[in-house]
């Protein structure tokens, strides 16, 4: 099998990572509580998709 | 090549896999609205819904189909007696799914597996022994939280 000859630097390495980019989410805005959520997922702020859906949002901390 | 082989494996041994669908299944009948994976939903879905057109069907011989997917009376007798009957007049689509959060543990996105009927149901206070369920354990919880605060 052929096998590369020579390492490649860290600036090497890092130049060719530096063009991988984060992608931001396509984000939603929710009709019940303006929340931001993602396309067809109930909403994570009141749960609800199409009418209500999750029963209960749990508040963090609990 | 893959090509057109049907369904999921779930990284299970095929007995595996039969006890987990026959799991869902009998939850789905008796709760009528379970929480799982989308995957595991989209699965089920299939298989209920065939489930739910025997019921339909009533009959002695669609009920022993029936109960070769789900071997479990209690779950069975209830889908023939009280679910299937709301159906009647639907061809298919018994079921919906709605994708909720994502599992804390592995990032799953989990998704509402239900009767697409089950608000009016719930509304009916078919319901409420189920509600009372969730309550308890968080009940429990809480008096361990306290045991430990006092410990």
């Amino acid at each position: 099998m052929a096998n590369p000859t020579h390492r490649h630097t860290k600036a090497r390495r890092d130049k060719r990572r530096a063009n991988w980019k984060g992608q931001t989410p396509n984000l939603g805005v929710c009709p019940e509580c303006k929340e931001p959520r993602l396309p067809h997922r109930a909403c994570p702020g009141c749960g609800s998709y199409n009418g209500r859906k999750v029963l209960q949002v749990v508040e963090k901390g609990t | 090549m893959r090509h057109k082989v049907d369904g999921r494996l779930f990284g299970r041994t095929a007995n595996q896999r039969k006890a987990l669908r026959r799991g869902l299944m009998v939850a789905l009948f008796q709760h009528q609205r379970i929480e799982t994976t989308v995957a595991k939903a989209k699965e089920i879905k299939k298989i209920a819904e065939r489930v739910v057109t025997m019921g339909i069907r009533g009959d002695l011989h669609s009920k022993r189909l029936a109960l070769s997917y789900v071997p479990n009376r209690a779950a069975i007798s209830k889908l023939f007696s009280e679910i299937a009957p709301r159906f009647s007049g639907r061809p298919g689509g018994y079921l919906r799914i709605v994708h909720t959060r994502q599992r804390v543990n592995d990032r799953a996105q989990m998704a509402v597996l239900e009767f697409v009927d089950y608000e009016e149901v719930k509304e009916a206070g078919k319901e409420k022994p189920e509600q009372k369920e969730k309550q308890k354990p968080k009940k429990a919880e809480a008096t361990k939280k306290q045991e430990k605060e006092e410990k």
